[in-house]
Order: C-alpha cells, then structure tokens, then sequence
C-alpha cells in the first residue's frame, strides 16, 4: 500500500472512531439531562441550556480530529 | 445551491472520480479570489505579497475578506437603526424587540452572569462579538455567500483579540502584579520555572480552542452540505436527488441553529475567562440570585 493509501485509510478510521467518543460522551451527556428533567420538570430549562453548552464543547473536541482527518484526507 | 452548472461541467469534463468532485466542492467552502454571484462571477484585486522580514504577508481582498467587511457594515447599519429607534419609542415592536430579546439575553443571561458586578465595561466588546459571529455564520447560509468564519485566519483573528480582551479586563481587575502572580500558580519558587511555562501555554490553549471550535464547525457543515449536493455527481443519476437533497436540507437546518449556537458558545466563553480574571481580583462574598 503507498503512503496515499494509508492516509485515506487512516483519515476514515480517524473520523470513524472520533464519532464513537463523541456519540458516546454526548449521549451519557443527554441522558444525565433528561434524567434530571424527569426529576425536576421545573428546572428543565437551565439543564437544556447546561446540556447544549456542554454538547458544544464536547463537538468542539470531535471536530479537532475532523479537522486532522481531513488535513490527512488531503494531502 | 451553488455553481451546478460550474460543477457539472467540470465532472464530465474530468471524468467522475470521487476526488475531482472532492476537490471540486473544496474549491466553494475554501477561499478564493473571486465572488460568485448569477451568471457569472467578480474578480478580486490581488496585490503582491508583502515581504516582512522571511514571511510573505499576501493583503489582497479575497471572498472571505469580502463577506468580513460585509458583516460588519451589516453588524454597524443594524446597531445603529436599533440604536436610533429608542429615541421615537421607549418600547420596542417589531425588529427593535428581536434585536432588543437578543441584546438582554447576551448581556443579562451572558456577560453579567459569568463577569459580575465588574463586567459593565466589556459588555461592548461581548455584545459586539456576538453579533458579528452570528452575522457572518449566517452569510454563509445564503445562495452565493460564504462563511468568514470558515477561514482559520478569521477565527484566529477573532481568538487573538478575545486573548487580548480577557488579559486585559484580568489586569485592569487584579493589577499587573496580582495578575502575574497568579501565573505562578502559587506553588514553591524552586517550582516557578515549571509552574510558568505551563501556565503561559494555558492561557493560549482556550483561545485556541474557541479558535478551532468556531472555524471546524462552519467549515465541516458545510463540507456536509457539499458532500450530499455532491453525492448526485458522484452517481451521475437524477434518482439520487430526493434523497440527497433531503438529507442536505435536514442538515442545512441543524447549519442554522449551528450557527447561533456557535455564536453563542464562543460570546460565553470569551465571557467566562473574563469572568475569572475579574472575580480573581475582586473576591464575592456570597451568591449571586437570577
């Protein structure tokens, strides 16, 4: 395999395996919230606006390596 | 969405393969030196790269510096309409009230809440960067536009200055000399040579996330967008439309609330490190109620 190969290869099975991490931390994520929703319907508000403030910096981390999947896509 | 035509001529003139289409659609999220607008486009001025000192410092006006400039005579015309009104009406209706709604909601929800009693003085600077992040995401959700903010030079831009911002609201609450204690973290002196370093690193570290956040998430919604439109090429087929242009309208919306969240996160950010430099230098005692 030449070295364009690899990095291909590498760049789909970086991407892949960022998008686990990811769809995992922000699914314990969202069910801590909707947990504590159903526990406290009054406070709903404040978890939804802690949960999307964590969700982004959580993606934040992710599209680091999307970003390093697409430089090695490329080059 | 964009320059089909462009796009289906260059597929069939360079055959189908996955990368020309790739390359193809980098050519729209990238920067380049001319506007697209219909039927045709407009060339930019490009001016020879300036040479300082071993670096090439290339100031021609691109498509992204374009759409800057663009959002912020946009940012400017709409403050100061805003601005204006109050003076026929106390009470806002109409465009007045969503821009107001917004305007409370960043300085009361935002920059108040995270920066405290010491925070009056940069609410300018948070308001000001909310809108013109979310003016120039949201350029780039139109036919013909392009996001700045998907350009790493832009967003570098914006974290520099965020940089700027928090060291100085931190110093002008706490004092130079409080402010450089802090970045020895309080340890033993014999430890000052590792403790600084590592400090002075971790104040770059968050704006280069801010950084990065903003600029990868504009640029790979819209890579997302393209790849779908672009699916179509790539199986040379009508078939494929529905479903393509579906899926890239379900993920144009989730680009819309992207764009305002986004906007969002970056002005909390800025105003949380802010906050911590400010309450460093003045301590609270006791909680604050919302």
């Amino acid at each position: 395999m030449e070295a364009n190969t690899m990095g291909f290869l590498a760049a789909g099975i970086g991407a892949a395996l960022t998008v686990i991490g990811a769809g995992l931390g922000i699914g314990k994520l969202a069910a801590a919230a909707m947990e504590a929703s159903g526990r406290q319907p009054e406070a709903a508000g404040a978890i939804r606006t802690s949960m999307l403030i964590a969700a982004a910096l959580i993606e934040g981390v992710t599209f680091f390596a999307l970003v390093i999947c697409l430089i090695l896509a490329l080059k | 969405m964009k320059d089909t035509l462009h796009v289906a001529t260059q597929t069939a003139e360079h055959g189908e393969s996955g990368s020309a289409i790739f390359g193809e659609l980098l050519h729209h999220v990238q920067d380049s030196h001319e506007i697209e607008i219909p039927f045709g486009h407009i060339e930019l001025p490009q001016f020879a790269p300036i040479h300082i000192g071993g670096m090439s410092i290339d100031l021609s006006i691109t498509k992204h510096v374009v759409f800057v400039w663009l959002a912020a005579i946009i940012v400017s015309i709409l403050a100061i309409v805003v601005s204006r009104r109050y003076r026929r009406q106390v009470i806002p209706t109409g465009f007045s009230n969503m821009i107001e709604t917004m305007v409370v909601f960043v300085r009361d929800e935002v920059a108040l809440a995270n920066m405290g009693k010491g925070g009056e003085r940069h609410l300018s600077y948070v308001l000001t960067v909310f809108f013109f992040i979310l003016i120039m995401n949201l350029l780039g959700l139109l036919p013909y536009g392009a996001s700045a903010t998907g350009n790493i030079s832009v967003t570098a831009g914006l974290a520099i200055l965020s940089f700027v911002m928090i060291q100085y609201s931190a110093i002008r609450a706490q004092g130079l000399g409080h402010y450089l204690a802090h970045l020895t973290g309080g340890v033993h002196w014999a430890l000052w040579p590792i403790m600084v370093p590592i400090e002075i690193i971790g104040l770059f570290t968050k704006n280069f996330a801010l950084c990065m956040r903003l600029f990868a998430n504009m640029t790979g919604g819209h890579i997302v967008i393209l790849s779908f439109i672009g699916l179509i090429f790539l199986f040379k087929s009508y078939a494929v439309a529905p479903a393509s242009v579906g899926f890239a309208l379900g993920v144009y919306m989730l680009e819309l609330f992207i764009a305002f969240l986004q906007a969002y996160i970056f002005t909390m950010l800025t105003s949380l490190f802010m906050g911590l430099g400010i309450q460093a230098g003045h301590p609270e005692h006791g909680e604050h109620d919302h």
